[in-house]
């Protein structure tokens, strides 16, 4: 099978599935962190003594609710993602896809055993790098979605719809600094300190917080969490104000490739329709983002925020791997690794 | 002879002023109004530990009496003696109505700190200190099960206990490498006892409020040192 042959609809409805599965348990990732619940199992891979399988589900309390049911969720991933891999392996005649379903297989089982040593390591900075990889599996997921589906080998083949090189490479910058956004959030959250800024769009009544000793020392004087009290940092306030002004260049470079979609593909074209969809997205993650700090961290309003942004970046990812697929020979495409060597191959 | 070289020790002894070891005693006040305290929702919510308290829990940041007698401020001599944990009685953290109690708690280095589990239900016991050479430990503790037993060999401030499964139970334990220390009361008093005589450094810490330091002339009697703190 090559990028014309017949689709196998079956792998592909499973490839969609395993991408829905994996979205969840980025939300179920997520909770458990907004909960600060990450360490309510202090075992791996039992909890509490028991094969995690077994766990009676009365003892299920509190934060454990929480860590249990990711465990179990990523288990339920990490299987079909298993399936996943074999079946391409055997299935699609594409050896990039063949390897690219290894790539999936090796990455959720590193994910799995880096979420655990996170627990038994007792390693914070550890949590950073498994919210950040999940992130970048959940694009994987998608991209295999997207490449066993029958729009993949339509668009391969529509090379009339060429997308601009500019556009291509605006699109391209701004998937890879909403993935540095992640990276400072993930960063933010597994500070477990609460909000080190709890207003907005001021930061502590001004502009840019004043992050000398002293401001620091009455910051954290006058909160009161109920949840996450720890002491803050300048570092963690200067880290916040960091991700908001990042937001804002998001939204200004999204704004720039919806115009530019708009103006050189035209309206009805997909792509233009996909980037317009983006700027939604990110409207909306901005918006939750603001809530995530007027609310104080509200649980299920900052796992809301995290979903959306992982959204926001396979948006983004999924434009890119669309737009250098529509603009490179179907000859370069067969003789390279997928939309990752046609990238390559426009340049 | 013999009688009369010691009759005349006996006499030098009796005539020589011996300086005992004194206390140090004060009052500690906080002035202003400090932030108002919440109510633990995420307790009151919870299935079993929600039924385990009467009253609205609420967190206790700044435990203030109506003169402004400042709880839980820890107070200490900077600099002076040696650790005796090894040889202290254990130190007593329980977990009831999924709170910690006390709040607050000093200790020395080397000493055992006891953690028990007085609840119905699973509790974490999760230290996080962030001082090298004390390790961080996160052990499950079953209702009615065994103690748990922890020391730590390095000095450090609020070093930080909590319980992941229920988020809002945190114990500040300070450990210290001295046994001059005390913790204020909830009027506001400590006791620093059997302080040798000497000039000494007198700090007393807030995890909130901060922390303020006094010179301190100890001789044979009882030393009164107070302490203000404003809110910020």
């Amino acid at each position: 099978m090559n990028e014309t042959a017949k689709i196998n609809r079956p792998l592909h409805w499973f490839a969609i599935a395993t991408a829905v599965a994996t979205f969840l348990l980025l939300g179920a990732g997520g909770l458990v962190t907004s909960h600060e619940a990450g360490m309510s199992v202090p075992d791996w891979p039992n909890s509490y003594g028991y094969n995690m399988f077994l766990f009676p589900p009365s003892k299920w309390i509190g934060g454990i609710f929480y860590e249990h049911t990711h465990r179990l969720w990523a288990s339920v991933v990490g299987l079909m993602t298993t399936i996943l891999a074999v079946w391409l392996w055997f299935k699609d005649s594409r050896q990039w896809m063949k390897w690219l379903g290894v790539v999936a297989f090796l990455l959720v089982v590193a994910q799995g055993v880096l979420g655990g040593l996170r627990v038994t390591l007792h390693m914070d900075d550890l949590g950073i790098f498994h919210g950040v990889i999940a992130q970048a599996f959940f694009v994987l997921t998608c991209a295999i979605a997207l490449f066993t589906g029958d729009f993949w080998q339509k668009i391969s083949e529509q090379k009339k719809f060429n997308v601009p090189h500019g556009l291509r490479t605006l699109v391209l910058a701004t998937t890879i600094l909403i993935f540095l956004q992640l990276i400072l959030g993930a960063t933010m959250r597994h500070q477990h300190a609460g909000l080190s800024i709890s207003d907005f769009p001021l930061a502590h009544g001004e502009l840019w917080p004043d992050t000398s000793a002293a401001a620091i020392a009455r910051y954290n004087a006058e909160r009161v969490d109920v949840i996450s009290e720890n002491p803050i940092t300048a570092f963690q306030v200067i880290l916040q104000m960091v991700h908001r002004l990042v937001a804002l260049a998001i939204f200004v470079c999204i704004a720039a490739c919806a115009i530019q979609a708009w103006r050189q593909l035209g309206k009805r074209d997909a792509l233009t329709k996909f980037a317009l969809f983006w700027l939604a997205l990110i409207v909306l993650q901005i918006g939750l983002g603001a809530w995530t700090v007027l609310s104080n961290k509200a649980a299920d309003i900052a796992t809301a925020h995290v979903l959306v942004g992982a959204l926001s970046l396979v948006t983004g990812a999924l434009w890119c791997m669309i737009a250098f697929g529509r603009s490179a020979s179907p000859e370069t495409q067969n003789e390279t690794f997928g939309a990752f060597g046609t990238l390559a191959a426009n340049k | 002879m013999k009688l009369s070289s010691i009759a005349l020790l006996i006499a030098t002894l009796a005539a020589t002023p011996v300086l005992r070891a004194a206390d140090i005693i004060g009052v500690i006040t906080l002035k202003g109004t400090p932030p108002p305290e919440k109510e633990i929702t995420p307790l009151e919510d919870d299935p079993t530990c929600g039924p385990l308290h009467k009253d609205k829990p609420m967190t206790q940041f700044y435990v203030v009496g109506k003169n402004g007698e400042f709880a839980d401020v820890v107070v200490s001599l900077k600099g002076v003696g040696k650790s005796t944990g090894a040889s202290q009685p254990p130190a007593v953290l329980d977990q009831k109505g999924c709170l910690y109690v006390p709040t607050i708690l000093a200790v020395q280095t080397g000493q055992k700190i006891v953690v028990k589990n007085s609840d119905p239900c699973i509790h974490n016991v999760h230290s996080t200190p962030t001082v090298a050479g004390n390790d961080e430990h996160n052990d499950a503790q079953m209702p009615g099960g065994p103690d748990l037993t922890y020391t730590f060999p390095q000095p450090e401030m609020f070093l930080r206990f909590k319980c992941d499964v229920h988020p809002w139970m945190f114990a500040w334990v300070s450990v210290m490498d001295s046994p001059y220390f005390s913790v204020s009361d909830k009027d506001g008093k400590f006791v620093i006892k059997n302080v040798p005589p000497g000039k000494y450094t007198i700090e007393a810490a807030h995890r909130k409020a901060g922390a303020q330091t006094q010179q301190v002339e100890v001789t044979d009697k009882d030393v009164t040192v107070n302490f203000t703190f404003e809110a910020k």
